[in-house]
Parts: C-alpha cells; structure tokens; sequence
C-alpha cells in the first residue's frame, strides 16, 4: 500500500532536517564507498596472481638442456646436451603412470607470408598435447592432430593476431602460408589469454619440423603435464627424480645446473596457492570489517535519532499518532536514507575504481572491480542492519510514554 | 462529561514510592472552565496528564464523555487522545520544522483526513487564532504568543471534546498571557470544555471554577466569578 502522505512526511524529515539527512547519508556512503575500493584492491591483486599464471597449465614441467659446466663420469665440462626423440619416447615410457600430458617443442624463427603480407614470428613445432599445456583456445578450425604427426603433413595452426596481420580480409582456415619458402596449409586460428605476443605464434607437427629443418631428431624441450592427481609434494618429488634419471641417463653431475634443467610449475603453483589463500583472507577481514564497521555507525546514528526526536515523537503521540505509524517514519526514514546513500558510495566507489585502476597496474593491481552483487549484497546487508538498528529504538520510543517525552527538553 | 472517582497515582523513585494523587474525586460537566491549582508537587500536572491519556492511573475510575477510560493499549490512547483531547502545552511543543499550517494540520492527518481536506481546516483554525498571515512561518518565526496561538488552533483543529491547558500562560509575559486567556475565554463562551493547571491567581480566575490540590488531594473546590481577560488588554 502506498501511503502518499507517510511519504511526504518522510521526505519533509529528510529535507527539514538536512544535516542529520546528510550525516547519515554520508557515514553509510563512506562505508560502501571504503568496501567497493578496499575489496576492488584486494579482487585487483588476486587478479594480477591469477593473470600471472593463467597463460600455461598449472601441472606442467618443462625441460630444457645446455652445456655441462662440469666434467663427470671422464667427459669434459663444455659439452652440448641434445634431447632427441628416444628421450621424448623415454620420459613417456618410464613415467607412464605420472604423465597427463605430454610434448616435443622445437623453436624456431620464421618469415610467413601470405599473398604481399609478410612478417617474422615465432614457430612451435609440437605434438597435438601441446595444446592443453599451453591453453590454447582454438577458435577456428582444429589443432596439430596425431595424424599429422604420422604424415608429417605441411600443416600449420596460426595465431589470431597472425591472421590478423597477414590475411587482410580474407580467412586464413584452408588457405596455404609460406613459411621460409615451404607453403603450409592452415587448419587452425587459436587464441590465448597469454597476451598479444602468444598469438603471434605459428603451431606445426614436430615430424614435419624434423623433417624440414635439417632431416634430424632433435627437440628443444619436453614439456609434460603430471597426473593432476597427484598433490604439490608429490609433484615436486616427481620433478625431482625425473631431473635425477635425465642427469644419469646424459651423464650430467648430479650438481650441473645448466646442462639439465627441470622447470616444474607444482613449486610456483604452491607457494601462489598459499598466497592467493592469503590474499583471500585478508579480502574476507576487509571486507567484514567494513561493512561492521558500517552497521556499528548506522546503529548509533539510528540510536541519535531517535534520541534527538523523542520530543517530536511525544507532541506526535499527544496528537493520537499510533505507536505503529511513528516506527514506520522512523524506520522508512533510515531504510531510505541509507539505500539512496548506499547507491551514492557505490557509484562513486566504482567511478573511483574506474578512473585509478588503470593506473595501479603498476603496483600489482589489475583490473581492480567487484561484482554487483557483492556491492549489492553490501549495501542490502547495511540497510537491514540500519532496519534493525533503527527498529530497536524507533519501537522503544514509540512506547515512551508522551509525558516523559514531552518533558525531554 | 467528564467523571473522576477515587483515582490514585505513585511514581517509584528509586526504592521507594511517591504517593502523587491520593484519591481524587472530580467531575466536569460540559461548557465548564475549570482551574487546577496547586503548589508544585501537589500532583496537578499528573491529574492533568491523566485526563489527557497521557498517563495512566494506578487505579480508580475515569469516565469521559460517558466512556470509561480504562485498559489503555497505545494504540487506543492514541485513538483516544486524537479524537476527544486536545492540548495546550506551557512550552507549546511546536514541531519545529513545520510551519505553523503544518502544525495545526498535523492531528487531523492522524484521523486520516484528505491533504486538501487538512489544509482547509487548518487554514480555517489559524484564521481563528488571527495568524491566517503566518501559515507559512516556521516557529522560530514567531513570538511566543503567536507560537500559543498556533498550538491553540492545533488543538482545536480536531474538533476536540476536551481542551487541556497544561500552564498555557506559564512560558509568556503578563500582557500576552491575558490575551491568550481573552481567547481561550472566547473558546469557552462557544461551548468548549476547558481544563486548566496554572499556579498563578489571576489566570485561576478568568476560569469558572477553581480546584486547589495540596499533596495529592481536593482541598478545596469552588466556583468562581469569571474575570474577564478582555478588560486588560
């Protein structure tokens, strides 16, 4: 039922008696107002965590080879360590049960062209699991595939920015791309959330790349994917005796940091678990302890209302104002100040989020925001909270006998 | 029109308890203009507050208008009050950000009337009190007569039954004291049943009836010849 006239009351208050109005508003806004930047910070520095590790998957190794810097076992320190096919076949075979995933990548350096377009970009010749290691999202056509490999099929997956440079309004699916001179056909656009240089990168089958840079086995790295489930130790273990077996196999020194190296993703991923958990944490205090911190100053603003208009509520109640109609324009007040309030400090909370986020990414925060209905959440929880922290006394001074209130002065 | 019998009232202070009103026994009959006098502690007020609902009795029994008040929920007081009471305060007790038409229209948004409908009468009440001029005026505005004036029209704007008068006059100079008693004189000629608490003589006798209370009880009750306010302003 809407009551015209407890509205025009309502508004009356508010408006007569603007610095109350005002105090209030601005205690419930400067509440919001804190949560929206504070949790926004905190959402943008989780993000820069995330970011930071959304470009590959979180269970992979990498292996990587140099020169030994140390003589062992009567070789001389200096020597070049080469991965080729049979250690590929090795990691798999010996593993088997450890491995998710798993994959070959020679690197190279390309000039591609495609009718008068042309540019240098990066080359990746993989095995088809590449694609889940690194997270590419293929959103035309398909990946290397396990028949490529076979065939050794001329067959190249490109970036979504190299078909952006090269194939000037046209579709790069189907048609054929020169690379260093070979003609290649594409099968695949992909895109990746790594940024703009990891889709400036073109895929082949590793056989093919073999086959036409130099006729030989040779790979650059391994890159696997451990069983996901197996936990952070687990993994690290893993790690640790996978380079362990590789440093006997190529008769490395146990201590030879260069001429093997294991990368594996469990010892990053772990200590940024327990970060993001901190971070998580210390999201939640913030963001409790404002909004308590909100309802505390809305609780005592009700309870100085209240106070300041025992006498009104007297002549009120002389007058024959029910006990019912004074809580409600106690309550309808509070309820309506602290939702117009509450809206102000968000927008403004957002606008602030808006116009500094940009400029944060400096200090590790990226894309600093919270949801709507987190804010949403937010200002409903200090509107409730007004409601009760207003209902309390509203309905204890609609009980106040007139006399003693009429005697307030 | 109005009948009290053997009405008792304590206050708890503290442990112990204040005996205010020790047996009261009065009746009022339509059209009279009765003064309750008393030095302070004789419990005036709290008769005063009683016949307004705005305070309860411990016991005893109080017919208004041949209604018994009695088991007052708020609520029912609230009906009460807005229905057959109005009142006029020593310290007017003026809502202060309302005008002086907004005052006076206030009970009658409590009985639920129109906006349009509130704003008539209570234009026409101010016209009553002379202060048609200042409707628009905040009572920061106003003298304190016209502020007596305004809380005046507002009690009458209910169309009351009963008017109290808790020391009308107690806040306001000599001179302005007479005219609000010229106009409350001028309520009673035209039928208006008016009960007054004053601790000052001269304003006890522009009323008919004198009722002088000592420690909680009538000690003395009588009629009186009515001066009129008019001859001193």
């Amino acid at each position: 039922m809407f009551d015209l006239d407890l509205w025009r009351e309502i508004f009356q208050s508010i408006n007569k008696n603007r610095t109350r109005s005002l105090l209030s508003g601005f205690t419930i806004a400067f509440a919001i107002l804190l949560f929206t930047i504070l949790f926004g910070i905190a959402n943008g520095l989780q993000n820069t965590f995330k970011q930071a590790f959304v470009d590959d998957a979180k269970n992979s190794i990498t292996i990587f080879t140099g020169r030994t810097t140390k003589a062992h076992n009567g070789l001389q320190a200096g020597r070049r360590i080469r991965l080729k096919n049979e250690d590929y076949d090795y990691v798999g075979e010996e593993f088997d049960s450890k491995i998710q995933y798993q994959t070959a990548r020679i690197y190279r350096n390309t000039l591609a062209s495609y009718k008068n377009e042309s540019n240098t970009y990066d080359l990746r010749a993989v095995h088809p699991d590449h694609q889940f290691l690194e997270k590419t999202l293929i959103i035309d056509g398909r990946y290397i595939n396990q028949n490529d490999l076979k065939n050794k099929t001329k067959v190249a997956v490109i970036g979504r920015l190299v078909e952006e440079d090269l194939f000037i309004k046209t579709e790069a699916l189907g048609k054929y791309i020169n690379l260093g001179g070979v003609q290649y056909k594409v099968v695949g656009v992909f895109r990746d959330d790594g940024g703009d240089n990891e889709e400036r990168i073109i895929y082949m089958p590793v056989t093919t790349a073999q086959m036409i840079y130099g006729n030989n086995d040779y790979i650059d790295q391994i890159k696997i994917g451990y069983n996901p489930e197996l936990d952070y130790d687990q993994a690290i273990a893993f790690g640790n005796l996978l380079t362990r077996k590789l440093k006997t196999r190529f008769d490395v020194a146990r201590d030879d940091q260069r001429a093997i190296r294991v990368m594996n993703m469990a010892e990053a991923t772990k200590s940024v678990n327990a970060m993001t958990v901190g971070l998580g944490i210390i999201i939640l205090v913030i963001g409790f302890g404002t909004l308590i911190a909100g309802v505390v100053g809305i609780s005592n603003i009700m309870i100085f209302i209240v106070k300041e208009r025992t006498k009104e509520i007297g002549i009120r109640k002389a007058l024959g104002a029910s006990p019912k109609s004074i809580v409600s324009i106690i309550l309808i007040e509070a309820i309506l100040i602290t939702a117009i309030a509450g809206y102000m400090g968000l927008l403004i909370g957002f606008g602030v989020l808006e116009l500094v986020g940009p400029s944060l990414e400096a200090y590790f925060i990226k894309d600093p925001g919270v949801s709507n209905t987190l804010v949403i959440g937010a200002t409903m929880t200090l509107i409730v909270a007004g409601a009760i922290a207003g209902y309390i006394p509203a309905k204890k001074a609609s009980k106040i006998k007139p006399i003693i209130a009429l005697r307030n002065d | 029109m109005l009948k009290i019998s053997d009405l008792h009232k304590s206050y708890a202070i503290g442990d112990s308890s204040l005996h205010v009103l020790k047996g009261i026994d009065l009746s009022v009959e339509e059209g009279e203009m009765v003064a309750i006098m008393g030095s302070s502690g004789s419990g005036k007020s709290t008769l005063l507050n009683i016949i307004g609902m705005l305070d309860i009795a411990d016991s005893g029994e109080y017919i208004l208008d041949g209604l018994p008040i009695d088991n007052l929920t708020e609520k029912k007081a609230a009906v009460y009050r807005n229905k057959f009471l109005g009142f006029i305060f020593q310290s007017f007790n003026l809502i202060n950000y309302k005008n002086a038409l907004e005052n006076v229209a206030l009970p009658l948004y409590y009985q639920g009337l129109k906006r349009k409908k509130r704003q008539e009468l209570g234009m026409f009440h101010l016209g009553k009190v002379g202060l048609a001029d200042w409707a628009e005026h905040l009572p920061k505005e106003l003298s304190g007569g016209q502020k007596q004036r305004v809380a005046i029209a507002r009690a009458l704007a209910a169309n009351p039954k009963l008017l109290l008068a808790d020391e009308p006059t107690g806040a306001l100079d000599t001179k302005t004291s007479y005219e609000i008693m010229e106009f409350i004189q001028q309520l009673n000629d035209e039928g208006k049943t008016i009960l007054m608490v004053t601790h000052e003589e001269d304003i006890a006798n522009m009323c008919k009836r004198i009722v002088r209370l000592r420690d909680g009880v009538i000690m003395e009750d009588k009629k009186v010849n009515q001066v009129r306010a008019s001859q001193y302003v």
